[in-house]
């Protein structure tokens, strides 16, 4: 009897063993051949990024997360800053075409200027991916704001403010940036389609900036002079726009006048949300786009087809921030994103 | 027969010939007709209202000119004014964000323009670099510091929590913006130095003559000195107006025509290049002029290329009648004439 007791003992602990044995096997789990390409298949490639310039809430945002990505999955990361030179920029790109890095991200300073560059470049075998500011080449990818669609949306919300016996008057005034740049023409196509269908919106300025706010505070202020019962204005940046709304508040006209802005998101643009500056900031949420862009960078990184094979486009989704929903979801500071 | 040679009273020449027989002459005819001729053609030109914005539009611009001017005076040239101003007032922007006082940090900014100004003096004075070369290089150098160690963003937003600095830019002292009171006590003291002092005499010494300056025991080198560091400083001053007034400083202003627009400012009031003449009146007469062409055009809603094609205009207008009517020949000319 001892013995059977013996036995079972020893049974029950050998499939306990046995058991125990088989669970710390399963712990060990699987080997995912997937997930070992992904982290090292981009050892040696190389992404280099050509921005308008250095230096500025959107520029800085997306290379800190291009850079960060480039860190985890060990590839190249570069920054040719033309520093806000079109012919630098012009430069840079030929010499890079030369250098065959495997992508490019590219910036642009207008519609026209590189978009025989990003051809020759594809047609070198050299992925491109456009950023925010498009060409008019298509290339393989763009991912950003849909400007066009900012204006309607800025549009739309001034006349909803000052359309016929809504506001004091139906007055508005625009504020551009440079003439040329895509931020610019597309959006005043989209702001035009809208206000095109209410005539009785008159646009009584409609001015160059440069994007600098002391020039944008100018203008507003000889504007309201003017035309001391303004109704709406349209910024095209908010980095412009703190001093067209600095020349509202300063005329004490912050109640009467709707300010329209849009920027990337950045809290310095959130603060003047806060601070009652701006009515309404349509944001292109920087995070977003970088995370938008480091995708595009790895698919077509593993892809295996030619630079210029397949043509993607993605206009990411517009956040508008009022006053009710600045918050930490909504805008970002750059040591965020480092 | 020939003519005694006694000049009466009435062979002097009649007031408009004498009026056309300056560049500053030929600069205020065509201030008052563009002045007349936009208070004609627009209702609102002539109001009040208008003519203060149409100053203080201006007054900054016309601050940087009397720093200029002093350096123009003597013979030099001081074209890293923008650096100066941008770098140091954004640094104190960013050194208050970073949690000092708003008043140290603004005592900061303050002493790294004088150092800067300082610096190009003594390249200037003790290391006979050419003016223009020395503070073409230090501005670059100037804004590159500032890129690199003290900011990443070029565009900074005046500080919360600082009510009392936006005074200086959007306050009214008995209905006049400060900032043009600003401007218009920095004419009075620069107009007393100019006049009324040893410096300001020696400066004009200087700028007619420096050999003679020099053997005759003006203090060549720390007069040199000394006109650098208060250039910078009334840069930084300009630059504190003007980020309190548009609640914002951008330092991509370097990038700007903005330095090309003070020396506008200067030649067109008839402060010659070549130095040792010229008074505050003149950058007056500069600023206003260019004050009453931005306003009109900006209230005519005029297009930003075609704005600056008539600054263009206007400024090669001026130098073709100014050499019609006062041609150049050997005893006027000078070396470093323009």
């Amino acid at each position: 009897m001892q013995r059977a007791f013996v036995k079972r003992t020893a049974l029950a602990a050998a499939v306990l063993a046995a058991g125990l044995g088989w669970a710390v096997a399963q712990d060990k789990g699987l080997e995912n051949p997937r997930s070992t390409a992904f982290h090292t298949s981009l050892k040696d490639k190389k992404v280099v990024f050509v921005p308008l310039s250095m230096g500025f809430d959107l520029t800085e945002g997306w290379a800190a997360q291009m850079r960060r990505q480039a860190e985890r999955l060990g590839y190249g990361f570069e920054i040719r800053d033309p520093a806000w030179s079109t012919d630098a920029g012009t430069r840079a790109i030929q010499s890079l075409i030369t250098e065959k890095p495997d992508l490019m991200v590219i910036h642009n300073p207008d519609i026209q200027s590189y978009a025989r560059l990003l051809k020759q470049a594809q047609a070198e075998g050299i992925k491109i991916v456009q950023i925010n500011l498009e060409s008019n080449t298509t290339t393989d990818s763009y991912v950003g704001a849909d400007w066009t669609e900012i204006g309607r949306k800025a549009a739309e919300a001034v006349v909803a403010r000052c359309d016929a016996g809504k506001g004091v008057s139906t007055k508005v005034a625009i504020d551009t940036g440079v003439p040329t740049a895509a931020s610019d023409v597309f959006q005043l196509d989209g702001i035009y389609e809208v206000l095109d269908a209410h005539p009785d919106i008159q646009v009584v300025s409609q001015q160059a900036t440069e994007y600098n706010p002391e020039k944008a505070r100018s203008i507003m202020a000889t504007v309201l002079q003017q035309h001391p019962d303004l109704c709406g204005a349209i910024g095209i940046w908010d980095n412009q726009d703190t001093g067209t709304a600095s020349a509202i508040k300063e005329a004490g006209k912050s109640d009467q006048v709707f300010l329209v802005t849009s920027g990337g998101g950045n809290s310095v643009g959130c603060e003047n949300v806060e601070k009652g500056l701006f009515n309404l900031y349509i944001s292109y949420n920087v995070p977003l786009q970088g995370d938008l862009l480091n995708q595009e960078i790895v698919r077509l990184l593993m892809s295996e087809g030619a630079a210029g094979e397949s043509k993607a486009i993605y206009f990411n989704p517009l956040t508008l921030i009022t006053k009710d929903n600045v918050n930490q979801r909504n805008c970002w500071t750059l040591d965020d994103l480092k | 027969m020939a003519r005694p040679a006694i000049i009466r009273k009435d062979d002097r020449p009649p007031f408009h010939a004498r009026l056309l027989r300056s560049q500053e002459g030929i600069v205020f005819s065509l201030a008052v007709l563009a002045f007349v001729l936009f208070a004609i053609l627009l209702p609102g030109f002539l109001s009040t209202g208008n003519l203060l914005v149409l100053v203080r539009s201006v007054s900054i611009l016309g601050i940087l000119a009397l720093g200029m001017a002093l350096v123009v005076i003597a013979r030099g040239i001081d074209v890293s004014m923008i650096a100066t101003m941008v770098v140091s007032v954004s640094w104190a922007f960013v050194i208050t964000r970073a949690g000092y006082s708003f008043e140290l940090a603004l005592l900061i900014g303050a002493v790294f323009a004088i150092a800067a100004g300082v610096i190009i003096g003594v390249l200037i004075a003790f290391g006979d670099v050419p003016p223009i070369f020395a503070t073409l290089a230090a501005g670059s150098v100037i804004y590159g510091t500032g890129r690199t160690f003290f900011f990443t963003l070029e565009m900074q937003n005046v500080p919360p929590d600082t009510d009392w600095f936006s005074v200086i830019g959007q306050g009214n002292v008995l209905g006049i913006p400060t900032t043009v009171v600003f401007f218009a006590v920095l004419c009075g003291l620069f107009h007393l130095v100019l006049s009324r002092t040893r410096f300001g005499w020696m400066l004009y010494a200087m700028g007619s003559n420096p050999n003679a300056a020099r053997v005759t025991g003006v203090p060549f080198r720390p007069m040199t000195v000394a006109q650098y560091a208060i250039s910078a400083f009334v840069a930084y001053l300009a630059g504190l107006i003007l980020a309190s007034s548009a609640a914002a400083i951008n330092a991509r202003l370097f990038n700007s025509t903005m330095i090309y627009d003070i020396l506008l400012v200067v030649v067109l009031g008839g402060i010659g290049l070549n130095g040792g003449h010229g008074s505050v009146r003149n950058v007056v007469l500069g600023t206003v002029f260019v004050g009453i062409l931005l306003n009109g055009m900006t209230i005519l809603n005029i297009d930003y290329t075609v704005q600056n094609l008539v600054k263009g205009i206007v400024l090669l207008l001026a130098i073709v009648v100014d050499s019609i009517v006062n041609p150049r020949d050997e005893q006027t000319s000078q070396q470093g004439d323009l």
